[in-house]
């Protein structure tokens, strides 16, 4: 299949753009692969392009219920960073952040990553310190952080609201300049394509309804379209872990899902040129290249695997934005929608081999998938190709709960509605 | 979303606060069966269908219910009191405006 | 009047002239006018450009759907952009522009995008702009480099930067019924429903309620339809039980039967009426709904479509008769089906020349032909138009045979001088809300349109909205949902009788007429039928895949005209029936709904705030304030003159030389109150509590269930069954949720009733070597020497002839007391201390300088209790009790929590008599370049007079090992570094000599 480029791009305009190719197979399943990636999301299909490209293993399939990317890598809010608190998160979303910094080259596809930073509001002194202990944490690791002024931060976003007589007044903020935004369609996208490229199966419409067994032994999945056999089965299904999970006869998990909404407004000429996040609640915006003003809130907060959201948070997320940004009474949402989200007992994911043999196990995103979709596939293809861990996803086992080795960024304990 | 108290009969969803999974059996407060403990502490049921699950009326009388919700459709199929110790919420309400 | 205005018809009032701009030019209108049906009657053809190729548009419809003519809406500063001018109401002195080009509507550079033509295909920007490996331009920087051009040639209107200074407001209703919609099935809906004695809403997005009833020409009962309507809605504004809402969209289908719509209540108006907001939100909680929101028409898909005067049949039509404006002198009508037979009549007879209709189907009723030849309109059987011309206006079209089997064009093109297209593709029935509502819409092929789902929640359909396109069956199906939904028996009453103008419901199933040109599905994001061909053949197949790759349907439109033929146009592609492709699922909001409008009462106001009783006090003192989550506390009270360091360093160092006092205000209390409330607080602290005498407090320590450290705080116990529970400010609420959990889930036999009392209590501390002496000089009805309140001990008295409750335990690690009392008069007891402690040197101080005092004793706070330590970490282990489970005991000893590797409390001093900042770090080895291996980070730092040293608490990697130990801060954030000595927490008199006295 051909490469992209300006030149592609030339060529198959003069012959009105009748030569493009599809871009990727659909390729009818096979018998048996090597591997199987239940998911067609953004971690299923960088599980399957870097277990091809990283170690070889080409024979693999990517199933998909739905259609390609329709889980939570096309309905996010489509924030890259790396500013966490604990080392094990930072080490493992930096990771992720150097992937961003060259995957469109890599993929040979625009996913239009633009390091745009991510700012977070501090509105009391308290909550400074904490920005400043996590921004020290960031740079004892490597990681670019810097504390912003008030000044600063009204030169960089000018329609914020940065008087003394806010409620909640901006004291300053911790700015991740390297930080930003991909386009989260187009991630699917290229790596579908570069998996493809490299001989992955990528089968879309293809329901898993059930596990193949030898003993414990993991040894296949009966779907829509039939049985199909791998020495390797491995789960991204994020929402929908809890339900897979029971496929395969474990019924428990510590994992709830529930629903995040993200909302999206009339296109805008540029105001908000950055990641922003409010400190005294729980709001984050940022702005599209086609101009919309892309933002969301606080989960749901209770169990829900609807996509559908609830009022009273689009009336809270609406009420912080203003608190925010005062001259934005009058632009108006234009879209909303509600993603599931595999919320986890301490915050922080799962990337595991097991838990049954045979079985190999990538969940727990809460809301921060997107931004961890390289390094998420990249370890799970290395944690699947070689039956353990690279020490990036070391920690994120699914027993360290229950070992008291939880990685809780946001410190609030089992109650997932809270990380 | 509209949630019936048993007391103050049906109120919104803002009112009230989410306390999760009402399938959890807390051990007893001596027993020191650890996969016991983290099985309740840590393990979800986490059902796409009815669940039954805990909610504060945090808003009103602030009485903790059992309340049985279909996680798909977010329909409430039952609320009751939770100091009954009943398990599941045994009587059906309707959600009435 | 303007050449396009008729000199009769409509609802607008001619002898009422408004005058308004639109990019500055000054126009005048009529009341009743639409900024676009104004802008229309003088003449104008432009009214915006693309988004992409900034191609000139003109108005397309004349409702919500709009995709072209939007506008930005001026009231002085405050800028409202992106409305289509087809909903603005014109008021004398609107101000509108333009949006989306430079310099000018008419000349408009963007334009020039379109040379870039198919260059500039659907998604071309993922397949270049991917940046080299190496060099300036490596890795994301050729990309944003270019992005940053693309930002701004983007986007469509401008926000503005001024607050806006609006009201708005919002509305909880209920009632039994509300009806979307006020077209003639809305209208029959409510009545039948209010004649029931129903509790009716009935809500309509424009500003007149009728619907099509107000252009249709029809007759119902004898009467012009609109008049019909009319009554009917006199009728309702008679009944009580019935609440009118114009101007209203419903734009929202949440659980339970909650709708949200949004009342425009003075967007239309010059100045707004004293006291009335800008917009409404109303929260409606309905038993059943109506749905009554009638159907759109669709535009076919063929070359040059989007010139300005190419515009929806039904739009034209009802231009002429609710408006009075011509969209044209010489209209062509061009259709795949009857309605717009009935839109040609109605043009003629507003005075327009109706040069011909086009139509793909060559079987054209006996009924078609007569309404054409009453029309005077040539009548094209099995034509297609092919072709548009003209540049900012329509001068002409070509048209062609048309096969409407294959699609094939033969024969000779044949040009048509008009200035007007108007243009008819079948109707969609608005299905937003049912399908928001939880389901997916059925696809029906005679209909050619999705029809509403099943119902997932209490609503009913009625009219066009179930593809019932005729009035009679409006009027028919709206009575029966009416009654139907108020809970009433059917109705064999006669219905209104309706006339109107035969027709088919069912179009020819032709979306798009292929011919070389750029046909336009998506007008405003310019996607062309090219471009979902495109996305076809590089296998965007599936509905949202198209969507997503060449942006159908994601414009401020929302795809309300374009998602349908787009459908179709991949569904041939594809070979494949339409309903395979998929359809998208509607979600809120149903038009797009200003922010303002959500945050309601909250603009301006976003939480509350929370003061103690002795706020004024502080402020008239001198105190400078700040936020602890909602509270206001004192931070300073400062001297002219003084910083931040010197005024608390003064504070502490008189508090431990003389006597300081703090409001302990914010501090959580819970009243615990019961038989078995000893047993339940031993069940959740880590010490024991039944043990404690009446009269006494002890301090105490709770986990979370995982057994990780949760809050601290002093209980008193006040009776054998009652204690007052003090918690941290922060985790008050916490804290108290987490007790009432306990007590109705888990432990339901204990009988005990917990109860939040903090803003019950007003709190101060007063501490120091001479607080004894103050408290002895004010205090009354009780001795407060060592033997009558001993450390620990609690006693009850007056001061300034109020109640209070004191206890003597400390904070400060100063012989100190809190004295309580009820919040209405803490201010009052408040200034008796304060007069008191005068000739004791007493001084107040605030947060600063309690955090100060705290370091030094090494007690712990949120700082240090923040979700992620252990009793252990912080050297509270004392505390566990070994004689009985309490909650987290079970969990506290897992590998985890009590690895060496865990981080623990520890004192630091500063070795370079430098400050410290809260929240560095500190490492074995500094290296302020490339700052690495953190074992711990600084929780809280000061100047501490009484070390005379900056000193800090932090938390550090096996820290207690640490003690007596070297190592460095490490603060790249503010680059500060330097050595540091390990201590233990407990900076200052560790044995509590001075607390104990």
């Amino acid at each position: 299949m051909a490469e992209y480029s300006v030149f592609s791009l030339l060529k198959n305009a003069l012959t009105g753009n009748k030569d493009w190719k599809p871009a990727w197979r659909k390729p009818d399943p096979k018998a048996s692969y090597d591997v199987i990636v239940i998911g067609g999301g953004g971690h299923g299909l960088s599980t399957a392009y870097y277990l091809a490209k990283e170690h070889g293993i080409t024979n693999v399939a990517v199933l998909e219920k739905g259609w390609l990317g329709s889980g939570n890598v096309g309905r996010n809010t489509t924030a890259v960073r790396s500013n966490y608190l604990l080392p094990q998160n930072t080490r493992f979303y930096e990771h992720s952040m150097k992937m961003w910094e060259n995957l469109s080259h890599d993929l040979n596809y625009n996913v239009m990553f633009s390091q745009r930073g991510c700012l977070n509001l501090a509105h009391t002194p308290a909550q400074l310190d904490d920005y400043a202990r996590r921004g020290n944490a960031m740079r004892h690791l490597g990681v670019d952080a810097e504390l912003m002024s008030v000044d600063r931060i009204k030169r960089l976003v000018p329609a914020l609201d940065v008087s003394g007589s806010a409620r909640f007044p901006v004291l300053g903020g911790l700015m991740q300049p390297r930080a930003g935004t991909a386009r989260h369609d187009a991630v699917a996208w290229g790596y579908a394509r570069g998996a493809d490229r490299r001989g992955v199966d990528i089968i879309e419409n293809c329901e898993v309804t059930g596990f193949l067994r030898d003993g414990d032994k993991v040894i296949g999945v009966t779907t829509t379209r039939g049985e199909i056999r791998a020495r390797k089965v491995a789960l991204a299904v994020a929402g929908s872990t809890g339900s897979v999970m029971r496929l395969a006869g474990i019924s428990h998990m510590p994992i709830e899902s529930h629903v995040l909404q993200a909302f999206v407004s009339e296109s805008l000429k540029p105001i908000v040129d950055t990641v922003l996040t409010f400190g005294m609640g729980h709001f984050y915006i940022s702005q599209s290249d086609k101009g919309g003003l892309v933002y969301g809130g606080d989960l749901d907060g209770y169990n829900s695997y609807a996509q559908r959201g609830s009022l009273p948070i689009v009336d809270e997320v609406m009420s912080e934005m203003l608190a925010l940004f005062p001259g934005l009474a009058r632009v108006r949402m234009l879209r909303s929608w509600g993603g599931l989200c595999d919320m986890t007992m301490d915050g922080s994911p799962i990337i595991t081999t097991g838990p049954l043999p045979g079985m190999y196990l990538n969940c727990g995103w809460c809301y921060g998938g997107f931004k961890a979709t390289p390094a998420s596939g990249w370890c799970f293809a290395w944690t699947i190709a070689k039956d353990e861990p690279h020490e990036f996803n070391a920690p994120f086992t699914l027993d360290r709960f229950y070992r008291g080795l939880i990685i809780d960024d946001k410190g609030q304990g089992a109650t997932p509605r809270l990380h | 979303m509209l949630i019936t108290c048993p007391y103050c009969g049906p109120r919104d969803v803002i009112e009230f606060t989410y306390q999760g999974d009402g399938n959890r059996e807390r051990p007893q407060p001596a027993s020191q069966d650890l996969d016991a403990w983290n099985a309740y502490v840590y393990d979800r049921l986490n059902p796409a269908g009815d669940h039954h699950e805990i909610w504060q009326h945090s808003g009103g009388c602030r009485a903790h219910l059992r309340v049985v919700r279909n996680t798909l459709t977010h329909e409430i199929l039952g609320t009751a009191f939770a100091r009954g110790g009943h398990k599941s919420a045994s009587h059906r309400t309707e959600g009435k405006p | 009047m303007s050449s396009r205005r008729t000199d009769t018809g409509g609802r607008i009032d001619r002898l009422r002239t408004i005058r308004f701009t639109f990019d500055g030019a000054p126009y005048t209108g009529h009341a009743g006018d639409t900024l676009a049906s104004a802008l229309l009657a003088n003449g104008v053809t432009l009214f915006g450009r693309s988004f992409k190729y900034h191609r000139p548009r003109g108005l397309l419809a004349a409702g919500i759907e709009e995709p072209n003519a939007l506008v930005t809406v001026l009231r002085g500063d405050v800028r409202e952009p992106n409305i289509p001018a087809t909903m603005v109401e014109i008021y004398d002195g609107l101000v509108a522009v333009s949006q989306n080009r430079s310099p000018s509507l008419a000349w408009d550079i963007g334009a020039l995008n379109q040379l870039g033509g198919k260059i500039l295909s659907a998604g071309f920007y993922y397949k270049t702009f991917m940046g080299p490996v190496i060099g300036p331009l490596k890795g994301t920087r050729l990309w944003m480099f270019c992005e940053h051009f693309i930002r701004r040639a983007a986007g469509l209107g401008k926000a503005g930067a001024a607050p806006d200074t609006s009201r708005y407001e919002r509305m909880n209703a209920f009632c039994d019924v509300l009806v979307v919609g006020s077209g003639p099935a809305g209208l029959m809906a409510a009545k039948a429903a209010a004649d029931q004695g129903a509790r009716v809403i009935l809500a309509e997005l424009e500003a007149h309620f009728g619907g099509s009833a107000n252009w249709s020409g029809e007759t119902i009962d004898g009467a012009p339809a609109a008049e019909w309507a009319g009554r009917i809605v006199g009728q309702l504004e008679g009944n009580d039980n019935v609440r009118l809402l114009p101007r209203t969209t419903v734009w929202g289908y949440y659980d339970g039967n909650t709708l949200a719509a949004l009342e425009r209540v003075t967007d239309h108006k010059e100045v707004p009426a004293k006291g009335e907001p800008r917009q409404r939100y109303w929260a409606i909680r309905a038993r059943t709904v109506v749905l009554a929101t009638g159907s759109f028409e669709r535009p076919l898909v063929f070359p040059g479509n989007d010139r300005p005067g190419v515009m929806l049949a039904h739009a034209a039509e009802r231009y002429a008769q609710e408006y009075g404006v011509l969209p044209g002198a010489r209209i062509a009508l061009f259709t795949n089906n009857d309605s717009a037979y009935r839109s040609a009549v109605a043009l003629k007879k507003a005075g327009a020349a109706v040069v011909a209709i086009i139509d793909v189907r060559s079987d054209v009723s006996n009924e078609m032909r007569r309404l054409a030849s009453e029309a005077e309109a040539e009548l094209l059987a099995g034509h297609a138009v092919v072709a548009t011309e003209g540049g900012k206006a329509l001068t002409g079209l070509k048209v062609q045979r048309f096969d409407l089997t294959g699609g094939a064009l033969s024969g000779d093109e044949r040009s048509i001088h008009a200035d007007c297209l108007a243009v008819s593709g079948g109707w969609s029935p608005t299905i937003h809300l049912a399908s928001q509502a939880g389901a997916k819409a059925e696809w029906n092929p005679a209909r050619q349109a999705f029809l509403p789902p099943q119902a997932t929640q209490r609503w009913i359909g009625a009219g066009a909205f179930t593809g019932s396109f005729s009035t009679a069956e409006a009027v028919a199906e709206g009575r029966t949902a009416g009654l139907a939904a108020a809970g009433g028996a059917a109705s064999s009453a006669p219905l209104p009788v309706v006339e109107a103008a035969p027709g088919d419901p069912d179009p020819a199933p032709v979306f798009e007429i292929k011919a070389k040109g750029k046909s336009f599905v998506d007008f405003q994001h310019d996607v062309t039928a090219e471009d979902v061909r495109l996305a076809h053949r590089e296998g965007f197949v599936s509905v949202e895949h198209l969507k997503r790759y060449t942006t159908l349907g994601m414009a401020t439109d929302q795809g309300k005209s374009s998602n349908v033929p787009g459908l179709a146009i991949m569904a041939e592609a594809l070979g494949k029936p339409i309903p395979e492709v998929g359809t998208t699922r509607f979600r809120p909001p149903y038009t797009a709904v200003s922010i303002g409008s959500l945050a309601a009462e909250r603009f301006g106001d976003l939480k509350p705030e929370r003061l103690t009783p002795m706020h004024d006090w502080h402020i008239d003192n001198g105190a400078t304030m700040y936020s602890a989550g909602l509270w206001y506390r004192p931070m300073i009270y400062g001297l002219a003159g003084e910083t931040v360091e010197q005024a608390y360093v003064r504070e502490a160092r008189a508090t431990r030389e003389s006597a300081g006092i703090v409001d302990v205000s914010t501090l959580g209390k819970i009243a615990v109150q019961g038989p078995d409330a000893a047993e339940f607080l031993d069940r959740v602290y880590t010490n024991m509590f039944s043990t404690l005498a009446v009269g006494k407090a002890r301090y105490g320590l709770m986990l979370r269930e995982d057994g990780l450290a949760f809050d601290d705080g002093t209980t008193w116990r006040l009776g054998e069954q009652e204690f007052l529970m003090t918690t941290t400010t922060a985790n008050a609420g916490k804290v108290m949720q987490h007790l009432e959990y306990f007590l109705d889930v888990i432990w339901p036999e204990l009988k005990v009733t917990v109860t939040s009392v903090t803003d019950e209590w007003a709190g101060a501390a007063i501490g120091g070597p001479k607080a004894r002496a103050i408290l002895a000089a004010c205090v009354t009805g009780t001795a407060v020497d060592n033997a009558a309140l001993p450390f620990m001990g609690i006693v009850r008295g007056e001061i300034a002839g109020v109640p209070v409750m004191i206890c003597r335990l400390s904070f400060s690690g100063e012989m100190a007391f809190e004295v309580y009392s009820g919040a209405g008069y803490g201010t009052r007891v408040w200034e008796a201390l304060i007069e008191a402690g005068k000739p004791f040197d007493l001084v107040t101080y605030g947060l600063e300088a309690l955090g100060t005092m705290r370091i030094e004793k090494g007690h712990v706070t949120g700082a240090e209790i923040d979700g992620r330590t252990t009793a252990r970490d912080l050297h509270l282990d004392w505390m566990l009790s070994k004689k009985k489970p309490f909650i987290g005991s079970a969990m506290m000893d897992r590998e985890g929590l009590i690895s060496p590797e865990r981080l623990q409390l520890v004192g630091l001093i500063s070795l370079d008599n430098r400050p410290f900042n809260g929240g560095a770090h500190i490492v074995e080895e500094l290296d302020e370049d490339n700052p690495h291996d953190s074992i711990g980070h600084i929780t809280a730092c000061c100047y501490s007079p009484a070390l005379g040293k900056y000193i800090a608490l932090a938390l550090v990697k096996d820290g207690k090992a640490r003690h007596g130990t070297r190592a460095f801060v490490s603060d790249p954030l503010r680059s500060r570094f330097g050595p540091i000595e390990i201590v233990s927490n407990h900076f200052y008199d560790p044995d509590g000599s001075r607390m104990h006295g």
